[in-house]
């Protein structure tokens, strides 16, 4: 049976708040021609995403010292800014002005090229997380299935900076991370892959749009609640984070990969892992909370209090609602995994394949196919 | 010339020196650590061209399987059985090396020939961008059901070779030489299933 999917697909979105067009026309209306104005326009989303990359981790860095303290009974950071909300900027700068040291034995090329590697995909599947209708860099077609590519690009350059350091916990960091971020990539991708199917298309966007029908009710974790505890245990297993942290072991391994590692070279490992630990909040929001949406719809609000939707003053509104619900949905769950690192003991590696192989991989086929058989028994419901 | 057109022909120019300097590393370069990373490296060039042809599902896949998995892969064995090992030279390498070496330049001179000698469509029938991935689902799913399921049979007993291959406890005798497994230098989690119980 083939169905042609672009006819199922709604389109009756409303389509919101659209910065590119509205200052791609002023550019225009000083007198440039309308390539000039699309390449000044084309830097302007990407730096501003990389700032509020780099801003979300500098907060995801104060969060996990205040949280670890609060649950070890300390009080964290307190002296550099109120509450200490400098620290991470203080932390930041210890490691830009450090001495850079590669080890005399290691291969200095690789050896750089290796925290570069594991950075480089994290920042670039940044280009799909959508914070509105039009509020995201590009909305690729193939838009969530760019990021499962992306991130298995980041075992080459862990193996690389293990191979590199010439040292042996370095390789055997190296490998276990390799070996974690392969076996947990595939019941990722398949618990992706039912989200997909419901929502017929691989856009973020379309993704969202297909969950805010009605508000929280509406939103995908009620109809995947398998595949959404599937997705946030192997998105914890992909960034390191506890109880999944084997490749940097501490009481094993020193700190496997990044043993050899100082300076701004450890500090591209260190933000790499926390872009991705907010990379990877953000999609769960996508994927299964609703994105961008309001739990009771802004449709509705707007029609309770007799506004049109399309009013410029109600469009600024539900484009700052749908960043700030982005957002807190991420940062609710990146508090969970805070919380879940520091109370979890972390698991042995014959745990880890275990759990990856022999229960979430049966366990996300199944959910595959209990989805594709529910989409075909209750089309209205699961997105037909 | 447009902006789009010229950064179009600048980056082909680029992957494109990407893709024949990076092969020619793989298979000159002495150190095979370099070697795999550099396949990489090509591998993500091709992708690079895939994208600039408007093949943006191809070019994920590509990145998915090739540089995800493949790749990836190949860098595990290495660096698994990454014995230093001195190995003992080869009578002959010069010889050798002048023969494959010229089977490969008169492979070239053929596909060189082939490209100039076939009157290609200039320009080729227009991408479908974004529709891509439905088709590519509907074919699979349709006039490529066949090669696609033969596909993943093959892929299935790759799998069970390279396990019993791996694993020596399931065997009487090493696949290899012949000789017995002595199966009690082996730890086993359970008892083997293809190992004769009756004689011990």
């Amino acid at each position: 049976m083939v169905t042609n999917l672009a006819t199922a697909a709604p389109a009756l979105v409303s389509p919101g708040l659209d910065l590119e067009l509205s200052f791609t026309q002023a550019l225009q209306g000083l007198g440039l021609s309308p390539q000039v104005a699309h390449l000044i326009w084309l830097p302007l989303p990407m730096a501003l995403v990389l700032v509020a990359a780099i801003v979300g981790v500098l907060v995801t860095v104060w969060l996990e010292r205040k949280i670890s303290a609060a649950a070890q009974q300390r009080i964290g950071p307190e002296y550099a800014g109120p509450l200490g909300v400098l620290q991470p900027m203080a932390d930041g700068l210890k490691l830009l002005v450090k001495e850079d040291v590669i080890p005399a034995r290691a291969d200095g090329l690789l050896f750089t090229l290796g925290p570069v590697l594991v950075l480089v995909p994290v920042i670039l599947s940044w280009l799909i997380v959508p914070f509105g209708q039009n509020l995201l860099i590009s909305n690729v077609g193939v838009g969530i299935f760019l990021w499962i590519s992306l991130s298995s690009i980041q075992p080459i350059g862990l193996l690389m900076s293990g191979y590199a350091s010439n040292n042996k916990y370095s390789l055997l960091g190296g490998l276990r991370a390799a070996a974690q971020s392969i076996s947990y990539e595939i019941p990722l991708a398949l618990s992706v892959l039912a989200v997909v199917m419901m929502s017929n298309s691989l856009s973020t966007v379309d993704i969202v749009d297909q969950q805010n029908g009605a508000g929280v009710l509406s939103w995908n974790v009620w109809r995947q609640p398998v595949g959404f505890l599937i997705f946030w245990i192997c998105a914890l297993a992909e960034c390191e984070r506890l109880p999944f942290d084997l490749p940097e072991a501490e009481e094993e391994l020193v700190a496997g990969y990044q043993t050899e590692y100082a300076g701004m070279k450890f500090a591209l490992f260190y933000l790499g892992s926390y872009i991705n630990l907010v990379l990877s909040a953000l999609l769960v929001s996508v994927l299964y909370l609703g994105g961008w949406g309001f739990p009771i719809p802004v449709e509705w609000l707007a029609g309770w209090l007799g506004q049109s939707v399309d009013a410029p003053v109600v469009q600024v509104i539900t484009a700052s609602v749908g960043i700030v619900m982005t957002v807190l949905k991420a940062y609710l769950l990146v508090f969970l995994a805070i919380l879940l690192r520091w109370t979890t003991p972390r698991v042995r590696i014959d745990q880890l394949l275990d759990l990856g192989w022999k229960f979430l991989l049966p366990l996300s086929l199944a959910n595959l196919l209990i989805t594709a058989a529910l989409k075909l028994v209750f089309p209205s419901a699961f997105g037909g | 010339m447009t902006i789009a057109n010229s950064t179009e022909l600048i980056c082909f120019v680029v992957l494109a020196a990407v893709v024949v300097l990076g092969s020619l590393g793989v298979v000159l370069l002495s150190n095979i650590v370099y070697s795999a990373f550099l396949l990489g490296g090509v591998f993500m060039a091709v992708a690079g061209l895939y994208l600039l042809l408007n093949a943006s599902f191809v070019a994920a896949a590509q990145v998915l399987v090739y540089v995800g998995a493949v790749n990836v892969l190949i860098l595990f064995a290495i660096m698994l059985v990454n014995k230093r090992e001195d190995l003992k030279p080869v009578e002959g390498l010069q010889l050798r090396r002048l023969l494959s070496g010229g089977v490969c330049a008169g492979l070239l001179i053929l596909l060189v020939r082939v490209v100039v000698s076939t009157p290609w469509a200039v320009p080729g029938p227009a991408a479908i961008g974004e529709g891509a991935t439905e088709r590519i689902g509907e074919h699979l799913f349709t006039d490529y059901l066949l090669p696609f399921e033969l596909a993943s049979v093959l892929l299935l007993m790759a799998m069970i070779g390279a396990i019993v291959l791996a694993r020596r406890d399931v065997l009487e005798a090493d696949v290899g030489t012949g000789d017995a497994v002595d199966q009690g230098l082996i730890e086993k989690p359970s008892t083997p299933l293809l190992v004769d119980q009756s004689t011990r």
